[in-house]
């Protein structure tokens, strides 16, 4: 049973201009996206820049208001509730950023950055938030005494597991990870990948994997939904996406990661310009008039397609 | 983008309505009035209550406020209390000497900053910058007032190079040549003081930015085309670390519209700051009032003025 | 593999930087050789030296504060001797540079028309309306539609894939024999990455010269290279063609490096790490195989005194001899 819901979310940014700077027309940054977290799972939201895959992210704990729509944590409407300090919703939710380094304030200690949450959101003694500090950097893997040094003593991939650390500090259900490894070298990248999976596995944590890198994503996420001008145009299982992808833009997007081998490249090269001529032909079927995405329709249990019932039919 | 200028005047009207509230309340808790100068042992102080009841001192501040307000939207502004003549009159040749003085200044400003910003930039790190820095130093701790008499006493007393007061030579007649030169040749000192305490800002903003400009990917990319060493700096580095400068131009000027006040006294020149100073000491009412409402007028254009060359200059900045 | 004549010749080059009058050398030894029509990679993680030895080659980096020692041959001349203003005869005309960031790599306050003009100003003797022309031509030969309308745009009106075909449209505009491409997509989409890769494979096809790829993406070396350097720690371990390496990687540094790329075990295996970190400019080990400290479990014995290129297959090079006896930890003492 997923223990948050997030139903028909919009964030629309307005635009003004005219004689006397009214509101004459409107962002729409993420336009109706739906979700479900269960616990333990993975989600990827996958999409190019400017997809608004980073404003839902950011929605979803607070850092953008919320234009309409609704999240329901745990089955109470906490859509407006998000600025209240104590409450279970912000303990529970927590965000990891893709430049630790200037999410990590420069003039902080690691123990004072990683007791700020501790404080904000558990009642515990000095001695008892000692203790957790250090639990913390055991369970990221540094040594006790980093908790004395300032974030720009620490390597990129260090830096990125301190952000994870403070993420963590508060035991919460959902960590919503914005480009964790885009800015890491690809070892360290590998590093922190791993230590991901380890930590969800033993604290049962969820995550929303926001990414444009689809190996990275395939390779953490359960469940995937690709984003396009603030809306899904498919969501469904990774085996879905990845093995049996329906939508056209779904398609084109596959087709353009490059793969880590050479051998058939000139074959993927020539299916790359037949998925761009299907992409420009059959961009009816999967836009309305407006260029806008289709809602979603089930193709099956797990799987949900944006597209006219024409082209499902076509597809399959 | 004549439309965004339009609603940038309207929006200065409350702005201006506001900064007039604020300048007559001030103006009116000032202590003493324009009489106080004038009484004597042997003043009768009935003649005193008698004068102020004739100027309308005596009306509650609401309807001294709106005559006042409602004179001043047709450009008059009263009668100085202590030249008796009208104020827009005695404003309007001070202001003539003020903004021929604030242009020179402006002209020396740039032509003594610029050069040395750029350069300095240019070869950051040797003998020519370090000098230049010294020079920054050495005319930001200054006193304005310290340079400026060190200034009139070396040209002005011990060479006699440069007139020491006033703003033209009474001798020469109005409109000739001779007229002219002699109203520059007045300029030129207080100008020049003014101008060198100015450098400081522009010199050290235009230095870091040539600085910052040399390590730019888009210099890097000058480089990689080719592009002889003169020309990367001429085209590119100097081209854009100039754009900030330029915009503010606006401000500069209005600014030195108004920070002509210590220059024009110790110059002894006839011009608005110097007006200014003389009318607070003899309590000056209208004298006051009028100069800074034109004051804070001035420092509104010069925002909207550095906003409109601003969107010029730079590509990126469109006002629709 | 395409074989053709020698573009460049790179032999033992060194580039040093100076920090507290003693130079560090990110570049350190490195020989290759680039041919006409191909795409050589140069694939490392950051810190490896790859971007030193493009500007190196270019003479890019600050010559007041850098050393290059060795020899870069291009044309009977040696390209590591020459100074700043010596370069100009060079860039542009013969080498040309496409950059990571298309948007921080245009001036903001020049029209994009200018920008790819300069060059010709510098290089040709054409005039000015054939300059014009010839820009026209260049933004259609980058896949730019209305050219016209382009030239005249400023590069904040571009998108991002736009003005990375305007930044390759510079580096071709005077027909140079080689481009250098450092990291020329990793800030674009991938389906916009797609088709700069595309259209960097065509010119080079239709122009015949010899492209450097700097990246640290192992995909993007899988789909346009023709042969392919790995550098670590200043060196190049390891250098064959595209599918020689993909397909039988030999150094340690090599082999680690796939397995820890997601994609390829994205059943949400443990992906490999390794050991330590990248070791910094000032502590770069000198002597002995730089990688050995990552791979602490393979034993001394295995490494050279003074670790060389050894061809292991035609024109298959690997630095060490620790490929031999090296296996990853936790997997019994296989061999490779």
């Amino acid at each position: 049973m997923s223990f948050m819901q997030i139903k028909d979310l919009k964030v629309h940014y307005p635009i003004r201009g005219g004689f006397f700077n009214t509101v004459v027309d409107n962002v729409y940054a993420v336009d109706g996206i739906s979700m479900e977290f269960e616990k333990g799972k993975a989600y990827g939201l996958v999409g190019e820049s400017g997809c608004g895959k980073s404003t839902t992210g950011k929605s979803i704990i607070g850092l953008e208001k919320i234009s309409a729509g609704s999240i329901i944590y745990e089955g109470e409407n906490v859509t407006n509730k998000r600025r209240d300090r104590a409450s279970a919703y912000n303990r529970d939710i927590q965000m990891i950023f893709q430049d630790s380094h200037s999410s990590l304030n420069p003039r902080k200690r690691v123990q004072d950055i990683l007791a700020e949450p501790i404080r904000n959101f558990l009642k515990l003694t000095p001695q008892e938030e000692s203790r957790r500090i250090n639990e913390l950097l055991a369970i990221v893997g540094m040594p006790e005494d980093a908790r004395l040094k300032y974030p720009h003593e620490f390597s990129g991939g260090q830096k990125q597991r301190l952000g994870i650390a403070r993420a963590i500090a508060t035991n919460p259900k959902l960590i919503i990870a914005d480009e964790p490894v885009s800015a890491l070298d690809l070892s360290v990248q590998a590093q922190v990948l791993n230590f991901m999976k380890d930590i969800q596995d033993e604290y049962g944590l969820s995550y929303l994997f926001i990414s444009h890198d689809l190996g990275v994503v395939k390779h953490m996420c359960d469940y995937i939904s690709i984003m396009y001008k603030g809306r899904f145009v498919e969501s469904g299982t990774k085996k879905d996406i990845y093995d049996n992808p329906q939508h056209i833009y779904t398609k084109r997007l596959l087709s353009a990661i490059p793969d880590v081998t050479p051998n058939g490249r000139e074959d993927r090269k020539l299916e790359r310009i037949e998925v761009e001529r299907n992409y420009q032909a059959e961009h009816k079927q999967y836009f309305d008039e407006n260029g806008r995405v289709y809602d979603l329709s089930p193709i099956s249990d797990t799987h949900f397609v944006a597209a006219t019932s024409s082209a499902l039919k076509g597809g399959n | 983008m004549w439309k965004t200028v339009v609603r940038r005047f309207l929006i200065m009207i409350p702005q201006l309505f506001v900064l007039s509230l604020l300048i007559f309340i001030m103006a009116k808790n000032m202590p003493g009035d324009p009489f106080t100068g004038k009484i004597t042992p042997e003043t009768d102080p009935a003649r005193i209550e008698e004068l102020r009841e004739l100027n309308g001192l005596n009306d509650p501040w609401y309807e001294q406020y709106a005559r006042w307000v409602g004179n001043a939207f047709q450009g008059e502004f009263g009668n100085s209390y202590t030249y008796k003549v009208k104020v827009s009159t005695l404003i309007g040749e001070r202001a003539m000497n003020t903004f021929w003085l604030s242009l020179l200044t402006a002209v020396m400003l740039y032509a003594i900053a610029v050069p040395l910003g750029v350069l300095a930039g240019r070869f950051h790190n040797s003998w020519f910058d370090r000098g230049v820095v010294l020079y920054s130093f050495i005319s930001y701790a200054i006193p304005t007032f310290v340079l400026a008499l060190i200034l009139l006493y070396f040209f002005g007393y011990k060479l006699q190079w440069f007139p020491t007061t006033g703003s033209v030579d009474v001798r020469e007649v109005p409109g000739s040549a001779g007229y002219y030169i002699s109203k520059i040749y007045h300029m030129i000192l207080p100008a020049f003081t003014s101008a060198v305490l100015g450098t400081v800002a522009i010199i050290q903003y235009l230095r870091t930015e040539v600085v910052d400009a040399k390590s730019m990917d888009y210099v890097r990319t000058a480089r990689a085309k080719g592009v002889p060493a003169n020309k990367v700096y001429s085209k590119h580095i100097f081209r854009n670390s100039l754009l900030p400068v330029a915009a503010f131009i606006g401000f500069t000027i209005t600014g030195l519209l108004g920070g002509s006040i210590f220059i024009e006294t110790i110059f002894a020149y006839p011009g608005m700051g110097q007006l200014f100073i003389s009318s607070i000491a003899s309590r000056d009412y209208s004298v006051i009032t009028a100069l800074v409402m034109l004051y804070g007028f001035l420092a509104l254009l010069g925002s909207l003025l550095s906003d409109i060359i601003m969107s010029i200059v730079d590509p990126r900045i469109r006002i629709e | 593999m395409k074989t053709s004549e020698e573009l460049l010749v790179i032999k033992d080059l060194h580039t040093g930087f100076r920090i507290k009058d003693t130079y560090f050398d990110a570049v350190d030894g490195v020989s290759l050789t680039l041919r006409k029509n191909e795409i050589l990679a140069i694939v490392g993680e950051s810190g490896c030296g790859k971007s030193t030895l493009a500007t190196s080659i270019i003479g890019l980096h600050d010559h007041n504060k850098t050393r290059v020692q060795g020899e870069i041959l291009f044309k009977n001349k040696n390209l590591a001797k020459l100074g700043e203003d010596e370069f100009n005869d060079v860039r542009g005309i013969d080498i040309g540079m496409i950059f990571q960031d298309p948007l921080s790599a245009l001036n903001p306050l020049m029209r994009i028309g200018e920008q790819i003009e300069e060059g010709l100003i510098y290089h040709t003797k054409l005039t000015k309306e054939q300059r014009v022309n010839r820009v026209f031509e260049l933004l259609t030969q980058v896949g730019i539609p209305n050219p016209q309308r382009v030239a005249r745009q400023f590069p904040h009106q571009l998108s991002g894939g736009m003005r990375q075909r305007v930044i390759i449209a510079i580096a071709i505009s005077c027909k140079p024999q080689i481009i250098i491409a450092d990291e020329p997509t990793t800030a674009l989409d991938v389906t916009i990455q797609a088709q700069i890769l595309d259209l960097l494979k065509d010119l080079q096809a239709e122009t015949g010269s010899g492209i450097i790829l700097i990246t640290h993406d192992l995909g993007v070396v899988a789909e346009v290279a023709d042969r392919v350097a790995v550098m670590y720690a200043g060196q190049i371990i390891e250098e064959a063609p595209v599918e020689e390496l993909f397909n039988n990687p030999k150094h340690p540094y090599t082999r680690s490096l796939f397995n820890s790329i997601p994609q390829m075990n994205s059943d949400g295996k443990k992906l490999n790490v390794i050991e330590g970190i990248v070791p910094s400019l000032l502590k770069l080990p000198r002597q002995g195989c730089r990688f050995s400290p990552r791979i602490s479990w393979i034993p001394e014995s295995a490494h050279e005194k003074d670790p060389v290129l050894h061809e292991v297959a035609p024109n298959h090079f690997v630095r060490c001899t620790c490929y031999k006896e090296f296996y990853f930890k936790g997997e019994e003492g296989g061999r490779a």
